[in-house]
């Protein structure tokens, strides 16, 4: 770290950080209240350089969202309809297999798929799913159903949380994303989510998708009604889930997008929120792998950036994105795996394919 | 020998830095280091954390050019179907529609056109100053060589003439790099660099402050981009004239210069380098036009004090495709929630009001 802090109180973060000592919820919230943005992302890019030298990340993926009917009409979801709602719609299995035979790329590494809680698909659809995607593309990991899903996947199968992860473990299940937990926080689950699984049976999905012998990845939700002590709260309970279970693989901040929203008062994040949410996941989930710039939210521009604040993986290509996009967000619908590679190397970093499982891959010059 | 670390030192004590110096630390230095220095040299420069900007809107008077950069999307030959100049009418209309939006200033621009006489830009100005209270800040260094053509006079005495007609400042555009290497390959019909300058030294010599600019992005190289530096360096330290320095970064699409675009990262290296560079120059001015404003943020970390402005109607950019919208409040909120105070200038960076 060649740079003096504006803000002379993250010296004392520093030495914790050269130390290897855990931070705890009050410095959380001093780096969010710091104006030293740059200091903050010093702080970050020394440990993820610690970690992952100046590798970068990134995978060939693709999304499918098999329905956008949902129970639960979150405030802060543009994509959401109701059943007979205009534009509401739900892939059959036929379709699904359709999408990939058209798109049957040839080094395609992961299929991240979730949709909304719909309220009469039966487990069969979920498991037909993952057995045709398993079929079609048995060499690409399957990344599907949020810990919400799941948790209404077990009660519409009538079985027990364990009992329903094994079944669709067997039926192809690689990991688990890590979306539905949004803010863990019980004041914004009562205003903006209501419906949703709150925070404990969010946690009880994960710890028990990581007993099951699955990974997942982790997120946040941020820029709409929560404070900066909820946003630090949630790291700490995440914090202390992975210190259980060591199952998340990936944290990733996601941008709140009002456009089309129940929210649209509310502006959209600043780049210095963007920012400093990475870099402060950065430093205070010391125990998680990965830190990702998810630049659908981010946009490509500052998704580049974020390398050096802490971020070490890009996601991936993804073709094509329709959940933020129907909240109005700016980026590309997709990428080319030569952009990606050229958005990590011209910011001077290594670009590392990889699968969903962090695996690095052969890569295709 | 010098090394990032020494350069560095010497930077924060206040030493000037060289060119050799400068492309060490473009090539070395971490980006958050560049951000760093960049920053604190403005803070020495601007205690208090005010980021200004202006309300205005571009006026380009005619996209007819007989220059034909090859970085250019928005110029067109005489006899397209979407040549124009522009009527009394519309212009009239456009600056009271700024005036309305509480805009200060316009910034007149056009095309090298090559019939409209002297008289069209004396009269332009003088109908402007008649009819409205607002600065006009026009005419870069490339017109108004052009200007001097077509009249016959020096650029000394088109510039008086264009003073007394209402002129009130000059603004940077069409310095590009000041390297006539490069200027020969990607704008050769346009003045070269000491022109470019020689003009800007007259206007500061005439008392029409000037900003400066840079595109970079093209085709030039990193040592280019930093003569481009020096060069506006040397410039100030004889007329202290500039007000500004704004580099900005090319947009090939709908050009003819085939590279690809550059990144947010590259931008702000730049912008942070040309902070540290140009020790002399007071304000440097963030790029929302070409960066989007997520960049145009962030930028107030690396070196800038300054939004430029809100821009109420663009096209130059707008012709590569690049569309991005700033209103005034959008503005305030960036600088507000980058902890920083938002305040309303003019075009010599008096500060008008503060939010």
């Amino acid at each position: 770290m060649i740079l003096s802090f504006k803000d002379k109180q993250l010296y004392a973060i520093k030495d914790k950080i050269e130390k290897n000592l855990r931070l705890d919820r009050q410095d959380g919230i001093l780096l969010y209240n710091t104006h030293d943005l740059i200091g903050v992302g010093a702080l970050a890019d020394f440990v993820r350089r610690k970690r992952h030298g100046n590798k970068t990340y990134f995978v060939y993926n693709q999304h499918i969202n098999y329905t956008n009917i949902c129970k639960n009409r979150c405030l802060f979801c543009a994509f959401a309809r109701d059943r007979h709602e205009k534009g509401a719609y739900m892939y059959s299995v036929d379709q699904v297999r359709d999408i990939l035979i058209q798109n049957k790329r040839n080094h395609l590494k992961e299929i991240h798929m979730v949709g909304g809680i719909h309220p009469n698909a039966p487990f069969e659809y979920y498991i037909d799913l993952l057995k045709t995607i398993r079929d079609i593309r048995p060499d690409v990991h399957i990344k599907a159903f949020t810990a919400v899903e799941i948790d209404h996947l077990s009660s519409i199968a009538k079985l027990p949380l364990s009992e329903t992860i094994k079944a669709l473990k067997q039926a192809g299940l690689d990991m688990v994303p890590g979306g539905g937990s949004e803010v863990m926080s019980d004041r914004v689950h009562q205003e903006l989510f209501p419906k949703k699984i709150n925070r404990t049976r969010w946690a009880k999905v994960m710890k028990t998708i990581h007993a099951e012998g699955l990974t997942s990845n982790a997120t946040m939700l941020y820029g709409h009604i929560e404070t900066v002590e909820e946003r630090i709260d949630h790291f700490m309970q995440l914090r202390d889930i992975q210190d259980e279970t060591n199952g998340f693989t990936a944290f990733i901040p996601l941008a709140f997008h009002s456009e089309n929203t129940k929210l649209t008062h509310i502006p959209p994040t600043s780049a210095y929120l963007d920012l400093k949410t990475t870099a402060i996941a950065r430093l205070m989930l010391d125990n998680f792998d990965h830190i990702k710039a998810y630049w659908v939210m981010l946009g490509e521009k500052l998704a580049q950036i974020a390398q050096t604040f802490g971020a070490d993986d890009l996601d991936g290509t993804i073709i094509e994105e329709k959940i933020t996009h129907s909240a109005g967000a700016t980026s590309s619908k997709g990428l080319t795996r030569d952009y990606l590679v050229h958005m990590i190397r011209s910011a001077g970093f290594e670009p590392m394919e990889r699968d969903a499982l962090y695996q690095t891959v052969e890569t295709m010059e | 020998m010098n090394t990032v670390e020494t350069i560095i030192d010497d930077v924060y004590q206040g030493q000037r830095i060289s060119a050799d110096a400068a492309e060490i630390l473009y090539h070395n230095a971490p980006l958050l280091t560049l951000a760093s220095l960049a920053d604190h040299i403005r803070y020495k420069k601007h205690p208090d954390s005010v980021v200004t900007f202006l309300v205005d809107r571009n006026i380009n008077y005619t996209n007819i050019c007989i220059s034909r950069c090859k970085f250019c999307a928005f110029c067109r030959s005489v006899a397209h179907e979407e040549a124009y100049v522009i009527s009394t009418e519309v212009l009239d209309q456009k600056i009271q529609e700024t005036i309305d939006l509480g805009g200060t200033q316009i910034l007149l621009q056009g095309g090298l056109h090559p019939d409209l006489p002297f008289s069209f830009y004396l009269d332009l100005l003088a109908h402007i100053k008649q009819k409205f209270c607002i600065h006009i800040h026009g005419f870069s260094p490339p017109e108004i060589e052009h200007i001097s053509n077509i009249a016959g006079l020096s650029f000394q005495e088109t510039i008086k003439q264009l003073k007394s007609a209402g002129l009130d400042s000059i603004p940077g555009g069409g310095a590009e790099i000041l390297v006539d290497q490069v200027r020969c390959h990607v704008s050769p019909n346009k003045c070269d660099s000491e022109t470019w300058l020689a003009i800007m030294k007259t206007a500061h010599d005439s008392d029409l402050p000037t900003s400066a600019t840079m595109m970079f992005g093209h085709i030039e190289t990193p040592t280019q981009m930093v003569t481009h530096l020096l060069r506006i360096r040397e410039l100030q330290d004889q007329t202290n004239g500039f007000t500004a320095f704004i580099p900005w970064s090319f947009q090939p699409d709908n050009t003819h210069i085939h590279v690809r675009k550059v990144t947010a990262w590259q931008y702000l290296r730049v912008l942070a380098l040309s902070r540290i560079v140009l020790d002399n120059i007071y304000n440097i001015q963030a790029s929302w036009v070409t960066q989007g404003d997520k960049i145009a943020q962030l930028a107030l970390s690396f070196g800038a004090n300054d939004l430029g402005s809100t821009m109420i109607e663009e096209n130059v950019v707008a012709a590569t495709g690049v569309h991005f919208r700033l209103s005034k409040e959008d503005m305030i909120r960036l600088i507000d929630t980058a902890g920083l105070k938002a305040a309303q200038r003019n075009c010599t960076y008096e500060v008008l009001q503060k939010y």
